[in-house]
């Protein structure tokens, strides 16, 4: 039985499979399940079975998610399926590697979702930049018309899908689910009031599903081989593999796909051959830029969502940062803030004015004017910044690595005030 | 009703309601920015953080903003927690880092909701020691100033003038804290309410350009409750005054009529009052000369009007007042409509409607219930804009059905949008040329106006076939009488400015036939041009048209005139005027500002404006309102009535009385009169606010005493800072002003509960009592004679008499155009801005070639009179002519159905 | 939103090309409604014409009857829309935190130097544009850039240096 069924197919040395290859490879086989005669009902089942947690960062239970969309006889006619192809986050190399590996994976997820909620169109909201990504799509979205995977009456399940690709004009905020049916909407990617859920009034104000990329790749596997194998992939209490990834000065940094609950040792050593010679690990981000930082002491935990929790961060896209310990931990958490600065949608007060502040004042540490003063406001944007100050998950992700970098890097903020220059650089 | 504990007490409020809103109801002061009354929430300023516990035992809370949480049963939240309050401070100290901090020289300062905010939310001392963000200003036309740099990022310009009023050209752009709130490109803002950005923003980023020239601080305005004048809606206004020039007019809350909006028309058109043009003293005639009246001659000049072979002609922008006091002078069989005789007569039928059981009028706030709506012929933007805005809300009320069904609650203003994106209320528009409105209609018909009006009555047989029948487009016909039939509160609106009585005949049978199937009254609003045109074709007897009036003249069986404030050039073709006057052995004739008429008067009395005096106006309901003086006429003007009464003393109240007691349907009219006993320890009510400043410094130019401050015996206000401010029980509320709240967000102190009526109660009196049962009405037929079918079009900025004197108003105002299909513009042979002829009777006007025109039909906008508009027919021969001069041209005209080639 | 309610403006709009209108259509199939199209047709705009002037700008307003001010509205959010004119080649700089502690600092450095624009400028020459982006999603094999469609990575000076020769020598 497969062990890697998210990247099976990827060699990034050729081209991905085109659809004959893929077909040959179990590929699509989930769709003739379907036309077999599991119904929408039987699929979202398996789903909630499987246990699928989101990959998108929040982890919410997939199953869960799609079973609030309105469903039967009196639900509106129209639902959008849509997958968040926005991959932006600092940090975060995962979808991009699905997609320039293996689009057909992706189009088969794409099919089971839309079939669960039974929506007839479905959008790839692609971020702008990921050209590969797109030409890989294009060419994998035609060859699964050409095959009658996608249209009209599909297989002849009587169900009709169209996919179609768009690709982002770019902004962070993009990915947050409701700015990313602002933006498919042709508007300002402000996100949107929760609730209303997008499950009730998303896309054009119709139930909409936003998933994954990750995610969307995962729903192949469990169809084709079932619940009990998907749940004997994992190491640790998450079902499923996941992609793991190391950017940083490790000695072979990528992405991986790995069982949930290898330790993060493992990751970094046997993956990643660990540091670089000169660099010794000084702590790392474990899912992308608004994660908590975490410690060399926390090497030997289970990655998967729950115990990374446990030490206060989160899994979020299980690719890490690594900060080494020669590179200024103020200046790692200074370039994050200029990122989420930028990228703020501008829409509500704390993070459209909170994080420019704290990102001058960074801009001041680095080039030594830091003060106390100034230090002391960092903390107080933290709680300031944070979950339910503000509109959407953005800033709260900022002041992730902000509020534990001040804690665990005091000394090094101290260094930058009193020496009134950053000491990394001497 | 459900209950909720705040800060520890308990409290009686709405479910349907966010917390925020239900703590302001509750009188609580919870600051907020991006929430407005009735634009609902959006959660972006988070300003109103406020803490809420799961229950009973819940010691830590979570913090929420009050606008985005719904107000449920059992809600136990605190405004006073430190964490809550904590949270409000930083925000307040976020949205001060790039303000300029220029409260001195601000236009805002001493009213600014940012000020009252800052010092509510406690934050008072700087920190941010960076650079901040600046923005280019722009310019946006002769009524609003652009200071961005003073924005603070509420998002409510935006979402006033584009989600709630229907504009297009004001955007947001850019993003993080360099977002920027204005046009793509500098330029003239186009929507008619442009003006209301000036209160909607929270800070002084859009200010009223013209006060900006002459600003006064708001507690240095002397201010009264006034009505404005500009169209039949009447909606609330109160105008500042300082030095003796008015400076600004700002919305003066009234739950049923204007709520807190009003139109760019009621905002900027009033300078006129401190026009150098006013007529100043009594003026008489010698030979072609006017002199000033000697003192001991005034008295037996207006002496000469009396006795047999006057006659009056009263006004439809006079005040009831004035109007009655007239007739009073004349006697009820020499009182004369003051209006064109085809407006008379459908103004007669509008009245004879408003006492049919079977309808109802609506007030603005009712129009904006409506769930399916027909306009016939009217040019709601142009004539009664308020309505038009009301129109924009009522075809949302789909949204909010659709909102409902899935509990989404109607104050989630976004949520609601998204949820339902175009998704509308019908609207059916029947016009014969683009309307503003026509982006939210469901259905738009464009035909020359007894088409439409064939129409609506086809649509009403369609309701009910007891209705007599007609025939026309089946298709649009049946959807419309669906749509009708089928709504929770339809609603038909037609009136009088069409120039066509078959409209309104149409709406009356539409509604007729609603009423029949339904067996409840139907809305059914009827505008009419002016501010008071009901109440004065309510003092005037049916068959008094201002033709025979005119008849009377000419033939010699009246010798002379008295004309109250009224061109009558504007209501007659002009050689009948001519005729008329120039047979009369003498006119009297009052007004403010000189007119055709004036020029033809033997005697000229000025008259004052409607903010130099107290007068009450009947609106298109039938609601009579009262309008207080704000300052003294310092020349020689008189209330017109004053002019015209026995012993030119006396006061308004009683001559109110008297017109209750005499003039039929007017009864209720003395109800409008605060009573002094109601005041606090027989105390006046001041104009000025008790911070009024600098009295003894006013005039130090002069002399550093203190002016003794006049007295006004007319009136229960003063004319100074002294008295009482309106308390709760006092009907009279000017500016609202609350302890820690100077801006007009104040005005949910005064409010029963927010968006409800005020404590003071304000709303004016309904007049017109419904006894009688009408019958369906034979609609009027129109005639094809194969020229071009006229209908008349109106212009916001320009179509009124009196605003369009204010300088304001002039630089919006075009010349008189004919609007013409391309197709007959092309026969014609004719370009777009090209002058032609009408009639070859000496009138021309500019060609505007519009693409949303009828062929065969043609719209003429007469300027500001400069076409003799009642020499026309139903019909019109059009030719080329040499081009006239242009004074304005048609560039300002924002019709935008322009036709493209003759754009390019 | 009808014809009737578009901004009046000094700025005329220029002719769409044919190519433009035809894929303009062509999103119109794809979305259900206008303001959606509005955005895309910024992107085809800006892929025949390299920016978005303010007369392409007018021209969608007019062609798909969406205000003017709603599009520049959504041009001047996003990132990759470009509101005035950029080179041949735009440089999209990876100045994220994977590529920062990779030493992405150095490489704008050096690109400064060799093309004498920093982030935000163009060259003399009109070659290159020089923008910072937000992490491309590469950070295994930071620092990286794009160079209009084509990511390069592991970015050295010395590939750097043969990047752009590379391209000025293949016009
Ligand atoms: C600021 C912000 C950016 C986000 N960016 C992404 C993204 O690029 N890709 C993504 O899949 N989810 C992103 N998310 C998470 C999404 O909002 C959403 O939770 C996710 O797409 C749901 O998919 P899942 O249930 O499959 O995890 C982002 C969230 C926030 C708050
Ligand atoms: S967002 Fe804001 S004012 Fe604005 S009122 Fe609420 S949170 Fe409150
Ligand atoms: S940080 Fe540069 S590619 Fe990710």
């Amino acid at each position: 039985m497969e062990s890697k069924p998210l990247t099976k197919n990827i060699d990034m040395s050729r081209p991905p499979l085109d659809i004959a290859a893929y077909e040959a490879n179990e590929g699509y086989q989930s769709i003739k399940a379907i036309a077999a005669g599991l119904s929408p009902e039987d699929v979202l089942q398996l789903v909630k079975d499987s246990g699928l947690k989101g990959r998108g960062g929040a982890g919410f239970p997939t199953g869960l998610k799609w079973s609030f969309v309105p469903q039967g006889e009196n639900s509106p006619k129209q639902k959008y399926f849509v997958v968040n192809a926005d991959e932006m986050e600092p940090g975060t190399f995962k979808d991009r590697l699905l997609m320039e590996g293996d689009p057909h994976l992706m189009l088969e997820g794409m099919i089971i979702g839309s079939y669960t909620i039974q929506a007839s169109t479905a959008y790839i909201f692609l971020r702008g930049e990921y050209k590969a990504s797109e030409y890989a799509l294009k060419k994998a979205i035609s060859e699964a018309y050409d095959k009658g995977y996608l249209g009209k009456n599909i297989l002849g399940t009587g169900f009709d899908l169209d996919i179609i690709l768009h690709t982002s004009a770019g902004r962070y905020i993009c990915g947050e689910e409701t700015a990313l049916l602002n933006a498919l909407e042709g508007k300002r990617a402000n996100p949107r009031a929760k609730p209303p859920f997008p499950q009730v009034s998303g896309l054009w104000g119709k139930p909409t599903i936003v998933n994954n990329v990750e995610t969307v790749c995962n729903l192949p596997g469990i169809l084709s081989y079932g619940v009990d194998w998907y749940h004997g992939l994992t190491k640790g209490n998450d079902h499923g593999t996941k992609l793991f990834g190391i950017s940083g000065r490790v000695k072979t940094p990528g992405c991986w796909e790995l069982p949930l609950g290898v330790t993060i040792r493992e990751v970094i050593e046997q993956y990643g051959g660990g540091m670089q010679d000169g660099y010794e690990l000084r702590a790392f981000l474990p899912g992308g830029g608004s994660t908590d930082f975490m410690l060399p002491e926390h090497l030997d935990l289970q990655f998967d969502y729950d115990e990374v929790a446990k030490v206060g961060s989160r899994l979020a896209t299980g690719t890490m940062i690594l900060l080494d310990d020669k590179t200024c931990p103020v200046g790692m958490i200074g370039n994050l803030m200029k990122f989420f600065a930028h990228e703020s949608c501008g829409f509500c007060t704390p993070c459209r004015d909170g994080l420019p502040w704290v990102d001058e004042i960074f801009n001041e540490f680095e080039t030594g004017r830091g003060t106390e003063k100034d230090l002391q406001i960092l903390h107080e944007h933290v709680d300031y910044l944070g979950p339910g100050r503000t509109f959407c998950a953005l800033a709260p992700g900022a002041t992730a690595p902000l509020g534990s970098g001040l804690k665990i890097f005091a000394e090094d903020f101290d260094r930058h005030i009193k020496e009134k220059c950053c000491p990394y650089k001497h | 009703m459900a209950k909720v504990v705040i800060d520890g007490i308990e409290y009686e409020v709405n479910p349907d309601n966010n917390l925020l809103q239900e703590c302001l109801s509750q009188g609580l002061d919870l600051p907020y920015f991006c929430w407005h009354p009735c634009m609902g929430s959006v959660g972006a300023c988070r300003q109103c953080a406020v803490k809420q516990y799961r229950d009973a035992d819940d010691k830590d809370g979570m913090l929420v903003m009050a606008c985005m949480t719904p107000a449920t049963e059992g809600s136990i939240i605190s405004i006073e927690d430190p964490q809550a309050k904590d949270m409000r401070e930083r925000v307040i100290e976020s949205l001060m880092i790039s303000h300029p901090h220029d409260c001195p020289v601000c236009e805002e300062g001493g009213e600014c909701h940012l000020q009252d905010m800052t010092q509510m939310s406690g934050h008072n001392y700087r920190r941010y020691d960076k650079k901040k963000v600046t923005h280019r200003n722009q310019y946006l036309g002769p009524f609003i100033n652009h200071e961005m740099n003073r924005c603070i990022t509420c998002y409510r310009c935006v979402r006033f003038y584009d989600d709630y009023a229907g504009g297009t050209d004001l955007s947001v752009q850019a993003a993080h804290h360099h977002t920027y709130f204005g046009r793509h490109e500098e330029g003239v803002l186009e929507s008619e309410f442009s003006g209301n950005l000036v209160e909607v923003c929270p800070t002084g980023v859009f200010t009223d350009k013209a006060f900006s020239e002459h600003y006064t601080r708001k507690w240095d305005l002397q201010v009264a409750p006034s009505v404005c004048t500009g169209c039949s809606v009447g909606c609330n206004t109160t105008p500042g005054e300082r030095y003796g020039s008015l400076r600004r007019i700002v919305n003066r809350y009234n739950s049923e009529v204007n709520g807190y909006f009003i139109c760019d028309r009621g905002r900027f058109g009033f300078d006129y009052v401190n026009s150098d043009d006013r007529i100043k003293v009594p003026l008489t005639r010698n030979g072609s000369e006017m002199e000033v009246v000697p003192a001991g001659e005034l008295q037996p000049t207006i002496n000469s009007f009396k006795g047999s072979g006057v006659i009056g002609i009263a006004s439809p922008r006079a005040s009831n007042e004035s109007n009655f006091a007239l007739r009073c002078l004349v006697g009820d069989e020499n009182f004369y409509s003051g209006i064109a005789d085809e407006e008379h007569e459908a103004t007669q039928l509008i009245l004879s409607l408003a006492r049919d059981k079977a309808f109802n009028a609506p007030s603005v706030r009712e129009i904006e219930l409506a769930d399916a709506v027909v306009v016939l012929g009217e040019d709601l933007t142009n004539v009664a804009p308020r309505i038009a805005l009301a129109l924009r809300q009522s075809v949302r009320n789909k949204a909010k059905e659709l909102a409902e069904g899935c509990h989404i609650p109607s104050w989630q203003d976004a949520a609601v949008r998204e949820l339902a994106q175009h998704d509308r209320s019908p609207l059916a528009i029947l016009s014969s040329y683009a309307t503003r409105l026509d982006d939210i209609a469901s259905d738009l018909v464009i035909d020359a106006p007894a088409q439409l009006a064939n129409m609506g009555a086809a649509i009403a047989n369609k309701i009910s076939d007891k209705a007599p029948s007609a025939s026309g487009e089946e298709e649009a016909i049946a959807r419309i009488a669906e749509q009708l039939a089928n709504a929770k509160r339809p609603l038909v609106i037609a009136g009088s400015s069409a120039g066509n009585i078959g409209l309104i005949q149409a709406a009356a049978n539409i509604a007729r036939a609603l009423h029949e199937t339904r067996g409840e009254a139907i809305d059914l609003c009827l505008v009419v041009p002016e501010v008071n045109t009901i109440g004065m074709s309510m003092l005037v007897n049916s068959s008094n048209t201002l033709g025979s009036a005119l008849d009377k003249l000419q033939s010699g069986s009246a010798s002379k005139v008295i004309v109250l404030e009224n061109d009558l050039y504007r209501r007659a073709a002009h050689k009948s005027v001519d005729a008329a006057l120039d047979k009369a052995k003498a006119a009297l004739v009052i007004d403010q500002m000189p007119t055709a008429t004036t020029a033809k008067a033997s005697t000229i009395l000025p008259g004052t404006s409607f903010s130099e005096h107290e007068a009450t106006y009947v609106n298109y309901e039938g609601r009579a309102q009262l309008s207080f003086q704000v300052h003294r006429n310092h020349a020689a003007a008189l209330p017109a009535w004053r002019w015209l009464s026995e012993q030119q003393r006396g006061d308004i109240d009683s001559l109110i009385n008297r017109c209750a007691e005499e003039a039929a349907n007017f009864d209720k009219l003395d109800d409008l009169l605060p009573g002094l006993n109601e005041f606090v320890a027989g105390m006046k009510i001041p104009r000025q606010s008790h911070r009024y400043s600098g009295r003894t410094a006013m005039k130090a130019n002069l002399n550093v005493h203190e002016p003794k401050q006049p007295v006004d015996d007319q009136s229960i206000l003063a004319f100074s800072m002294e008295g009482v401010p309106a308390t709760k029980d006092a009907s009279v509320l000017g500016a609202a002003w609350a302890p820690a709240w100077n801006s007009n967000q104040s005005i949910s102190k005064f409010q029963e509960e927010i968006n409800g009526e005020l404590k003071q109660g304000h709303t004016g009196e309904l007049l017109i009592e419904r006894n009688d049962s009408g019958s369906y009405l034979e609609v009027a037929a129109g005639s094809d004679d194969g020229q071009l079918q006229v209908a008349i079009a109106y212009q916001i900025f320009g179509s009124d008499e009196l605003s369009a004197k204010s300088s304001t108003i002039q630089h919006r105002m075009t010349d008189a155009y004919v609007a013409i299909a391309p197709a007959d513009a092309k026969s014609l042979g004719v370009d777009h801005g090209e002058t032609v002829s009408l009639d070859g009777n000496g009138n021309v006007a500019i060609a505007c070639i519009r693409s949303k025109m009828k062929e065969g039909t043609v719209a003429i906008y007469c300027g500001d009179n400069e076409i003799d508009r009642h020499a026309l027919g139903d019909s019109v021969a059009l030719s080329k002519a040499a081009n006239a001069n242009v004074r304005r041209g048609i560039q300002g005209l924002i019709v935008s159905d322009l036709f493209e080639e003759a754009q390019a | 939103m009808s014809a009737d309610l578009i901004a009046s403006s000094a700025t005329k709009a220029r002719q769409l090309t044919d190519a433009e209108i035809k894929e303009i259509e062509h999103e119109m199939e794809l979305y259900p409604d206008k303001q959606a199209v509005g955005l895309e047709a910024l992107k085809i705009v800006q892929k025949h014409q390299g920016w978005v002037s303010d007369e392409s700008m007018q021209a969608i307003s007019k062609y798909l009857e969406i205000p003017v001010a709603d599009l520049e509205s959504v041009a001047t959010f996003f990132n990759l829309v470009y509101r005035q004119p950029v080179g041949k080649k735009v440089i999209l700089f990876c100045n994220s935190v994977s590529c920062w502690i990779m030493g992405c600092d150095d490489m704008r450095a050096h690109i400064n130097e060799k093309l004498g624009v920093d982030f935000g400028g163009t060259t003399e020459d009109g070659d290159f544009t020089f923008l910072p982006v937000p992490c491309l999603g590469d950070c295994d094999r930071a620092p990286v850039m794009m160079v209009g469609d084509d990511l390069h990575r592991n970015l050295t000076a010395e590939k750097i240096d043969q990047i752009f020769t590379d391209y000025r020598s293949k016009e």
